[in-house]
């Protein structure tokens, strides 16, 4: 870690390790996150065992990968079973906690606790890891996961998955509507109980997948949940609330940062860079990139002209006013 | 002589006042019993056990650091050992560097590192406009990224003169502390612990019963309403959550100079997890409640580590769960209701009570 050393970026390998690296902190920031805010910004809950739930991805994934199910296959066992044993926890625990979110957190970290510890003891510090498919791909003096490459391709269908569920579906629609105001929803005939039981189970499966696809590149030990939990945190609170908008803008401004430092100096510096920018993000925009799309939205519908509206926004960040406050 | 009399007795009624429960004569009989039981521990156990004991005593100031944060200013924080970890590694720096002499400076030093981290800290979250959940999440990412940070000092490289910091395998060789040629161990430093514990309860008591005390309780119950009032609740959440981290920070100089020994895993997410199980088992709004509760949780773990259970983390965890769904005040409320009824009840009972007595018993 010889911070002195000045960074080349001359020869063109560098530059595609730079863009290699970048995809992949881009698909791991997204698919960390996504299932993280699919559930917050839905019910406005913290889901503290969200590394737990990607957890049950894994090892299912794994479990299933192992015994000889396709790697394709044991991935949809994956998602499926995280799916399932997130609206279990739902209905069995956290359909108490939607008013008090704070207690929320305290809940679910207390599951996530019995949960690390309850899979060290039933299957150990470790269990065998499916192999990862594909090979890597070498150019000059590097290599390259193909794998790892291959995700990001995976994290911009899922988030344009995200989309077309909450916007082309009934029940993005009625989800929608729930978000917005849940009592006048109830009015109008939407059963609310149900919605937040299936976005639960949608953020639950999203976290399942990242497990799921995440697991053959990891050693499968109950902590595997833990490797995720820095980046989804990070990439909610400079993302916000908005799934698809927040966390895609997140994912590329934390993608960048990440993949630089950990280029020029090591994977521990993108580390701590990430947090940097994750506690100057929340200084200039405390409602993440989310908030700030909003005022900008919310000027406009104001009757600002686009220029105008873009202006004042981008004031207050650059000195720090908090814009939704 | 009257006036020092009246002295005191404002004194003790500072400590009095709707912010802490148990306020009535027969919570101050409970109360010095229970302080004679701790002053008298060492006498009958010896001074090894006390010097283990001692443990949980200092943990009681970590406890105290979130309750006042949370209970009291409605600010959860994820992150007090941090705190707690970045002053023992402070004390540990400077005491392996100047020798045991330098423990009360190391001391100082160690408090005010962890206070200056979590005001740095407290001043991007809370002038920067973060709240409620947000709070949690940065506070614990800044726990994890410590944690990541600490594990990879292994390395020669990673050394503050001649202190290494040493990766997983931790700072070893930490002096006890040592006042004017005493080093504390054993008994002895249990008593410096108990004291200094004492003497911090009474004034958090006293604290949450003042003026700002009210003023924190009106932050915690409504943000926006405290700010029409025209308080200004940034600066509030800022000073206690910054007061907060020196709580922490002092109970992590303690625990450094108690082990002789610090590493990375006071960062770790199973022991950031202690402080919230103390803190909600106990109660949240009351300090005696955390303190307790610090001594129980942690005696409990004990005893589960000493048979070897791997079963520890499961069982706490499962009560953490129990009591958030449901008992979310913690077990003080209920205590004291029953407490209260109990001595309705005897009153009741013993016919027509003294003015006196029904008197401290309605002010609870």
């Amino acid at each position: 870690m010889d911070m002195t050393e000045v960074p080349a970026f001359v020869d063109i390998f560098s530059l595609v390790n730079l863009l290699l690296q970048f995809l992949d902190s881009f698909a791991f920031l997204v698919l960390a996150a996504v299932g993280l805010v699919v559930i917050f910004g839905m019910m406005g809950i913290i889901n503290l065992a969200h590394g737990e739930f990607i957890l049950v991805g894994a090892y299912s994934t794994t479990l299933a990968a192992v015994a000889g199910a396709p790697f394709v296959v044991a991935v949809v066992i994956g998602t499926l079973t995280t799916a399932v044993f997130g609206i279990l926890l739902e209905r069995s625990i956290l359909k108490r906690f939607y008013d008090r979110p704070l207690d929320s957190m305290v809940a679910t970290w207390a599951i996530s606790l019995m949960m690390i510890q309850g899979t060290r003891i039933y299957f150990g510090n470790s269990i065998t890891q499916a192999s990862t498919p594909f090979g890597s791909i070498n150019y000059g003096p590097y290599s390259y996961s193909a794998y790892r490459v291959a995700l990001a391709g995976v994290s911009v269908a899922v988030l344009i998955g995200i989309y077309l569920v909450f916007t082309r579906t009934e029940f993005g629609l009625k989800a929608r509507a729930t978000i917005q105001d849940a009592d006048t929803a109830r009015a109008m005939g939407v059963n609310t109980e149900r919605i937040y039981i299936l976005t639960f189970g949608f953020g639950s499966a999203l976290a399942g997948l990242t497990g799921a696809l995440y697991a053959p590149t990891l050693s499968m030990s109950p902590e595997v949940g833990q490797n995720f939990l820095v980046e989804a945190f990070v990439a909610v609170v400079v993302g916000g609330s908005s799934v698809v908008m927040g966390t895609s803008l997140a994912g590329i401004l934390l993608g960048a940062i990440n993949a630089f430092f950990s280029n020029v100096y090591s994977t521990f510096w993108g580390r701590i860079a990430l947090l940097a920018a994750a506690i100057l993000a929340i200084r200039l925009m405390p409602y993440g990139i989310t908030g700030v799309i909003e005022n900008i939205r919310d000027r406009r519908r104001a009757g600002m002209s686009l220029r105008e509206s873009l202006k004042i926004p981008a004031v207050t960040v650059l000195l720090g006013g908090g814009s939704n406050d | 002589m009257t006036e020092a009399v009246e002295k005191l007795r404002s004194a003790f009624s500072a400590l009095n006042g709707p912010n802490t429960y148990g306020n009535g004569r027969a919570f101050w009989t409970a109360f010095a019993v229970g302080l004679v039981a701790v002053f008298a521990y060492p006498m009958f156990v010896g001074s090894y056990s006390a010097g283990q004991a001692t443990l949980y005593l200092l943990y009681g100031f970590l406890g105290l650091s979130l309750c006042f944060i949370w209970g009291y200013c409605g600010v959860l924080s994820f992150g007090q050992v941090a705190f707690f970890g970045v002053a023992g590694y402070a004390f540990g720096v400077v005491t392996l560097n100047f020798g045991a002499e330098a423990t009360v400076p190391a001391a100082l030093a160690g408090v005010v590192i962890a206070t200056v981290v979590a005001a740095a800290l407290g001043y991007f979250m809370f002038y920067g406009g973060v709240r409620d959940v947000y709070v949690a999440i940065v506070t614990l990412a800044f726990t994890l990224v410590m944690y990541t940070f600490m594990a990879q000092t292994a390395g020669r490289e990673w050394a503050i003169g001649d202190a290494r910091l040493g990766g997983f395998n931790g700072m070893p060789g930490i002096p006890n502390i040592t006042l004017g040629g005493t080093s504390f161990s054993g008994a002895t430093f249990y008593y410096l612990v108990a004291v200094l514990l004492l003497v911090t309860y009474l004034g958090l008591r006293v604290l949450v019963n003042s003026r700002y005390g009210r003023v924190m309780v009106a932050v915690r119950e409504d943000e926006d309403r405290a700010e029409m009032l025209g308080y200004n609740v940034k600066l509030v959440k800022f000073v206690v959550f910054t007061f907060g981290g020196t709580l922490a920070g002092f109970s992590g100089v303690l625990y450094a100079s108690w082990g002789n020994f610090i590493d990375p895993s006071v960062f770790a997410l199973s022991f950031a997890a202690l402080p919230i199980v103390w803190v909600s088992v106990g109660g949240r709004e009351s300090l005696i409640g955390a303190v307790a509760a610090t001594f129980g949780v942690q005696r409990l773990d004990q005893e589960l580590a000493a048979t070897g259970s791997e079963w520890a983390l499961v069982i706490i965890g499962a009560l953490l769960l129990f009591v958030i769904m449901f008992m979310p005040k913690g077990a003080v409320p209920y205590l004291d209701r029953y407490a209260k009824a109990g001595l309705g009840w005897l009153r009741e009972k013993r016919g027509a009570g003294s003015d006196r007595e029904v008197k401290a018993v309605d002010s609870d």
